[in-house]
């Protein structure tokens, strides 16, 4: 891939042409700003606006901090779930052949497109009070949990496969007729080049968990102190007129969600460097 | 040996389980009573109503995402400016904020008091209206075309476009004939993306819609207040439509992208 | 040709939908309705019986239903609101406060309450639990079903007639807000509304839900399988009705709101469960119900209440109010 310092030949429209990209250009940031940026400033913004303490005595009420506590918990839980089952998934998918195949690898990103109500709404019938399988998880963490584990499923799963596929299985093949056993293949020569992709997968699914609303809302029961997130929350004191306290549990959740994203460009990086 | 068919029976029935039962569920509960209540209960006014906006808001906000997100990554991997980490940034955090800080971010910013909240006093009404709706939704789907294209465009580098420019094509016939066809499969894959986000938005949009029946309700929030209102079939059926509509996201996904995951 | 076909059947559907949606925007005066999440069902039946008559001619509604406070709260964040009818005074009074609602809004005959109702307990299908009384609320493993009192008006109704029973009991003021806390103690979940709260009962869970008359109508009506007792001493709940500034604006909301206060308004508001306000129509057999031992209401001073504007403060502020405590232990 050269990147040559091409001579560059000024035709007549281009000046025009590049004024015109350049002026794109300016609108598509305008467009993200108007979009993201201003109206995260507006919340950035109405959480500093009653003070420093304010937003303190906001973000540390016993009922804020145990939906923050329930949130981070759970979806560092999930995600550490993911971790496995997703891996495990990818490898079936990969490596493995059976007929249906195709099918099951097309399912995977169910819970993206489908809306987080009607996975909620399906979870509850299946796993609620009406359950044809007799057990019972509404109102309850287990349910969280559950919900949490549906719209997560995609994230190790997509990341984990492309690795696995670029995988040169020589090495594999190589350790094995040396007589090493499976799990110690996996464990010294697969797992390790995994690791960054799993990582990347697990932060995508630990962001996922942490804002996760509509799928919870139906199946949790929103109980403070029990089974209440930090996204329920913030939506229940929208409702009982109190922004200043949604508005900083808000950015607890939005400075999460930068720390997320910084770390899976750190996975990223270390990803490529691996590489070499 | 074992070990292989302990895994993929594992894998396949932690799949069943969680996903295709669930899925699977929501014919059956439709289809329970028989199909004329089914069918009634997606076609009486409201239920319409709330499908034409949930297509609206899609054919507003799915559109202007490719459009930007086309410029933002061209911009992004092709053009060094002030600020392009942050813009970096910024157009990934939709994937990693929640729903609910987004609806309530355009809510403080919309509202009453808010910085733009005079607007609705001049007649235009952003929150607890349509355009409030779609802002939301475009905020949420903003990511993917970008991400789809972002790679693309370094994998192609710039020696064609620079061969172009230097055999004196202007840029934006460089653009049309160059790199709009070597993007534009992952453009079509962002779009896809795109769509099944937004018409599964939720959250977000329950926040700034004020439940206006009739008026501000897609058909994610149809779902919720038929299900809240004892009408499980109403909510069901409008589940199935939902769910059709994300079965075809994800062909879609697998007709652009048939070599993912699978060898 | 099936080819072309198939591809314009999508086309088709959506220019159907477009078709529907447009139809909304038609001629005549178009008022916004913004009440609480219970009376849903009666306002269906109340709207099409005004258009039926000439202040009603070619008037159209929107309408949107939730949780009284939450509700509150919107329209004073800008949703559009000609009618605001909701759970309770203090919602009105906060839309007073925003300069939305005028402050003569309650100077008619009856106050600008529209409906009454009383709190009663929903149980299953012959009371397996033998609930009857407040204290059976406490007694160990009764799960009990209430809103969240800071969204939901009818929550809040729930607690001033819990505390207010113990007081018609003769307890002192401590031992009332004692018993509010064991009561929550036994609460297992916090819906945002009162219809959430029928909903959530309904699919099973716990075994007394604390709610509207109206709503415990409503929920046999929908083939819920429990019934309702009427508790001996409980409150009289009184639902308000006002035009907001907008409002006043179309003289098609003023008839409206006449029209609510006609005996034909008050007979369907009857047939969906509430108590009349209208003498007549209360007085009439078909709409007379039962009647508690000890009703009281929320200015009964002799129980220690004085008021919504005092209640609100003492009971429901959001950061010194006695339920914040009771739901935090």
């Amino acid at each position: 891939m050269a990147s040559s310092a091409a001579v560059s030949v000024r035709a007549p429209g281009a000046v025009f042409g590049r004024a015109g990209g350049a002026l794109a250009r300016g609108i598509a940031v305008c467009y993200l700003s108007l979009i993201v940026l201003v109206p995260l400033a507006a919340l950035i913004w109405s959480s500093r606006s009653q003070g420093v303490q304010s937003f303190w005595d906001e973000v540390t009420k016993p009922e804020a901090l145990a939906a923050l506590k329930l949130t981070l918990g759970a979806a560092l839980l999930v995600a550490a779930f993911n971790a496995v089952t997703g891996t495990a998934i990818a490898w079936v998918l990969v490596r493995d052949s059976f007929r249906g195949k195709g099918f099951f690898n097309a399912v995977i990103d169910l819970p993206f497109a489908l809306p987080t109500i009607v996975a909620g709404l399906v979870l509850l019938e299946l796993y609620g009070p009406n359950s044809p399988f007799g057990v019972d998880l509404a109102f309850q963490r287990a349910g969280l949990v559950l919900a949490l584990l549906f719209v997560t499923l995609p994230f190790v799963v997509r990341a984990v496969q492309p690795v696995l596929l670029e995988l040169d299985q020589e090495m594999e093949e190589a350790a094995e007729s040396l007589g090493a056993g499976r799990i110690a293949v996996f464990r010294r020569i697969v797992f390790p080049n995994l690791l960054p992709a799993i990582l990347s997968g697990v932060a995508l699914a630990f962001a996922r968990a942490v804002g996760e609303f509509g799928s919870v809302v139906l199946i949790s029961g929103n109980i403070p102190f029990k089974t209440e997130v930090s996204s329920v929350y913030i939506a229940g004191q929208v409702e009982s007129d109190n922004p200043a306290g949604a508005a900083a549990v808000s950015v607890v959740l939005l400075l999460i969600s930068l720390g997320v994203l910084l770390l899976i460009g750190a996975f990223r990086h270390w990803r490529t460097q691996h590489d070499r | 040996m074992i070990g292989r068919y302990a895994l993929r029976f594992g894998a396949l029935g932690y799949l069943a389980f969680l996903l295709l039962i669930p899925v699977g569920l929501i014919f059956y509960r439709t289809f329970e009573h028989g199909f004329q209540p089914a069918w009634d209960a997606v076609t009486n006014s409201q239920a319409l109503h709330a499908l034409w906006l949930t297509l609206i808001i899609a054919a507003i906000a799915v559109p202007a995402n490719t459009l930007f997100g086309v410029v933002l990554a061209i911009a992004l991997v092709r053009h060094r400016f002030p600020g392009r980490g942050l813009v970096n940034a910024v157009v990934d955090l939709p994937l990693a904020l929640s729903p609910v800080v987004v609806g309530f971010s355009l809510y403080l910013l919309y509202g009453t008091g808010g910085w733009l909240g005079g607007l609705s006093e001049h007649g235009i009404k952003i929150l607890f209206a349509v355009p409030g709706m779609t802002l939301a939704t475009i905020f949420v789907s903003l990511p993917f075309v970008v991400r789809e294209v972002v790679p693309v465009l370094r994998e192609i580098g710039t020696d064609q476009e620079q061969a172009a420019e230097t055999l004196g094509a202007a840029p934006f016939t460089t653009f049309r004939r160059i790199t709009l066809p070597a993007i534009r499969w992952a453009v079509c894959y962002g779009v896809v993306l795109t769509t099944a986000r937004v018409i599964g938005e939720f959250g977000a949009v329950s926040i700034v819609s004020g439940r206006i029946e009739g008026k501000t309700e897609t058909l994610p929030l149809y779902v919720q207040s038929q299900f809240e209102g004892f009408n499980t079939t109403g909510a069901f059926a409008a589940s199935v439509v939902l769910a059709l509509i994300a079965l075809t996201t994800v062909l879609a996904m697998r007709i652009f992208r048939p070599k993912e995951g699978v060898a | 040709m099936r080819r072309i076909s198939l591809t314009f059947l999508p086309l088709l559907v959506l220019a159907a939908g477009v078709v529907v949606g447009a139809r909304a925007s038609t001629a005549g005066t178009t008022l916004n309705l913004v009440a609480y999440s219970t009376p849903k069902d009666a306002y269906a039946k109340i709207i099409p019986a005004f258009q039926g008559t000439a202040a009603g001619k070619n008037v159209s509604f929107n309408q949107s239903y939730g949780a009284s406070g939450d509700q509150a709260r919107a329209v004073g964040a800008g949703l559009s609101a000609d009618i605001v009818a909701l759970s309770l005074e203090p919602d009105v009074s906060t839309l007073v406060k925003k300069g939305i609602v005028p402050s003569n809004w309650k100077q008619n005959k009856y106050r600008g309450i529209v409906t009454d109702s009383v709190v009663v307990f929903v149980v299953r299908d012959g009371n397996p639990k033998n609930i009857h009384t407040w204290a059976d609320l406490t007694k160990k493993g009764v799960q009990v079903i209430t809103p969240n009192p800071f969204t939901s008006g009818g929550a809040r109704w729930n607690v001033m007639a819990a505390y207010g029973a113990e007081r018609a009991q003769g307890k002192t003021d401590k031992q009332a807000i004692a018993y509010l806390k064991s009561l929550f103690k036994n609460v297992s979940v916090l819906p945002k509304s009162a219809r959430e709260a029928t909903q959530v009962f309904a699919s099973g869970k716990g075994d007394v839900l604390l709610t509207y008359e109206n709503e415990a109508i409503y929920a046999n009506k929908k083939g819920v399988h429990t019934e309702y007792v009427l508790p001996k001493q409980t409150i009289l709940i009184e639902n308000p009705v006002a035009l907001t500034k907008s409002g006043l604006k179309h003289p098609e909301a003023k008839g409206f709101l006449k029209f609510l206060w006609s005996s034909k308004a008050q007979k369907l508001f009857g047939d969906t469960g509430y108590r009349p306000v209208l003498k007549s129509v209360a007085n009439s057999p078909k709409y007379h119900y039962k009647q508690p031992k000890t009703l009281f209401t929320i200015n009964s001073k002799a129980l220690g209440l004085r008021g919504w504007k005092s209640v609100q403060y003492r009971f429901f502020d959001h950061s010194s109010g006695i339920m914040v405590k009771v739901i935090g232990q």
